[in-house]
């Protein structure tokens, strides 16, 4: 059961179990946006405070498996109080750790062009890219932020 | 025993040893197949005779006059005259279109029939049950002529709610449901609703994508009006599909897709469509495609339809009693829980799982079950889900699938709790 293992990380089980930062804020001054698999029917829902580009807050609802769950919770604790531009540069990375070929991770020479510092806890979701189907599961809430903060950018 | 003619016998371990792939093995273990409702395996038997149709035999069909052009076209003409014999057609292979798909059958049935036979205001009449594919089509044909479309509502014990037909029938000029639920495997009255259709002088449709691989199907004895349903759910290939209708309602449907082979003759003012059911397969048809669906007709024919529905149920009972006893309510089975007018479908719903997650532990097990909505989203909002894990058997399954599945499901349970 190693891969297994390499994906159910105790730390993905236990933003699963325990959800950070869930909830909603109010809009405005909140700004709210939904992201949806069709294909599985998860969604999420975030809330973004921005203000003088700091993302303040940021709270998010919404259904899904433990890794699309797990990932933006992880996520919404890594980015809360951060400025957008640390914001956007975590999305890139955790987006290029997403992309890595499974069979350059196991070399770890791909992986260590990531900068893993940066991402601290999400690196427990490097084993997703092991199993290609749930890859968009993990990035559900990314691209979801990213359009967020690109909606807020054209505003 | 279906014909009254075959001599049948069916052993699932025969059957499981005639299907190459379940030879695999996955993750370490030998591969538990459990997703027959999305597709079932393949045996030899039809790999073969796709093999050998084109090794030896393959031509266009219905264009030359050389011999292997005539092999081909004689073995597409058979592989319709042994699906009428599969449903019991009354009319022969002539009242036997071959499409792509269910689905695709569903949208010439709506197209054609739909299009020029409905008009505003009146009723097409599906279940909540339904499968996209019986709903979407529909919608989209309402959008083109103002039909309305209804549903007959899905009660609590997951069996269609028939307390208000008559009033639901009222206006309605088609009946189209499913014999059997992918989600549920609730089997549904299907000669009750076809007499309660005819009734209002509505014609029926039924879907049979996941009821005609599983069981004897009878369209006189049911006296239904159209039957829709896949070549690769009943152990044959991909890519084909039928529509089976009475030739009355045959000549009265125009074509849906135009093109070579569809045609009497074509001029540049205009053209005039072939009689009978080649004006709806318009291009070369999946011809390879029908000599393996002939093939695996043949083979089910081989085991006995009534044998393959008991051997079905044997396994249904078996796991819905295990499950109940084995998970103390964690694991939920959407579904009818008696057996009577039940297929061997279980959407499971685990305890704090999402379906997906299932899905990936069972994997690890080298299970085979399909997470998600199965393509019934309104049934799916009815009981407030989002989606579940479903297994589902076929004939070369086993009582050894079910310990597997409950082997893997205890784990996963494990895993997140």
């Amino acid at each position: 059961m190693s891969n297994l293992d390499d994906l159910y990380r105790e730390i993905i089980l236990d933003h699963y179990r325990s959800p950070r930062n869930r909830g909603e804020l109010p809009t405005p001054p909140a700004h709210k946006v939904e992201g949806f698999n069709p294909l599985c029917g998860d969604d999420v829902v975030l809330y973004l405070d921005v203000r003088d580009g700091v993302l303040v807050d940021i709270k998010l609802s919404g259904h899904g498996c433990s890794i699309s769950q797990s990932s933006s919770s992880l996520m919404s604790a890594a980015v809360k109080g951060k400025p957008l531009d640390d914001v956007n540069a975590t999305i890139d990375t955790f987006k290029q750790l997403m992309s890595v070929h499974s069979a350059a991770l196991e070399s770890s020479e791909a992986e260590s062009d990531v900068d893993l510092r940066r991402l601290g806890e999400l690196a427990a979701l490097r084993g997703v890219v092991k199993f290609p189907v749930r890859i968009k599961c993990a990035t559900l809430a990314w691209n979801t932020l990213r359009q967020g903060l690109e909606e807020l950018a054209a505003s | 025993m279906a014909s009254g003619q075959r001599v049948t016998s069916f052993s699932a371990r025969r059957v499981r040893g005639d299907i190459p792939l379940l030879t695999r093995v996955i993750n370490g273990r030998p591969i538990t197949f459990l997703d027959s409702g999305a597709s079932s395996l393949q045996p030899r038997a039809v790999i073969n005779a796709m093999s050998r149709y084109y090794e030896l035999h393959h031509a266009n069909v219905h264009r030359g006059v050389y011999q292997t052009a005539n092999e081909a076209t004689q073995a597409y003409e058979d592989a319709r005259e042994a699906v009428a014999r599969f449903v019991k057609a009354p009319g022969g292979g002539e009242d036997i279109v071959f499409t792509k798909n269910t689905t695709e059958s569903f949208n010439l049935l709506a197209h054609s029939w739909g299009a020029t036979h409905l008009r505003a205001g009146d009723v097409v009449l599906l279940s909540e049950m339904e499968h996209h594919a019986n709903i979407v089509p529909w919608f989209q044909l309402r959008e083109t002529t103002g039909i309305e479309v209804r549903f007959i509502p899905v009660a609590d014990d997951y069996r269609l709610d028939l307390t208000n037909l008559d009033q639901l029938l009222r206006g309605v000029r088609l009946v189209s449901v499913t014999a059997m639920s992918n989600v549920l495997g609730t089997k549904n009255p299907v000669a009750q609703l076809a007499l309660a259709a005819h009734d209002v002088g509505a014609l029926i449709a039924v879907d049979g994508a996941q009821s005609v691989p599983h069981g004897p199907t009878d369209v006189g004895e049911l006296d239904i009006d159209f039957l829709a349903f896949s070549g690769h759910k009943m152990l044959g290939p991909t890519g084909v599909g039928v529509l089976w209708t009475r030739r009355a309602v045959l000549d009265t449907m125009p074509p849906f897709l135009g093109g070579g082979g569809m045609i009497s003759d074509v001029t540049t003012s205009g053209f005039t469509p072939a009689r009978g059911v080649a004006r709806f397969e318009a291009g070369t048809p999946p011809i390879a495609e029908a000599v393996g669906l002939h093939a695996a007709v043949r083979y089910l024919e081989g085991l006995g339809m009534e044998n393959v529905e008991e051997h079905d149920r044997e396994l249904t009972v078996d796991a819905l009693t295990r499950i109940e006893n084995t998970f103390d309510g964690r694991v939920r089975v959407i579904g009818p829980s008696d057996t009577k007018d039940r297929g061997g479908v279980l959407s499971l719903d685990v305890e704090g799982v999402h379906p997906h997650d299932v899905a990936q532990v069972l994997d690890e097990f080298g299970v085979c079950v399909r997470p998600g909505h199965h393509c019934a989203k309104p049934l799916m909002r009815r009981f407030g889900l989002a989606a579940t894990a479903r297994a589902s058997f076929g004939p070369y399954s086993l009582t050894r699938d079910t310990d597997v599945l409950l082997e893997a499901l205890a784990h996963t349970l494990s895993v997140f709790h």
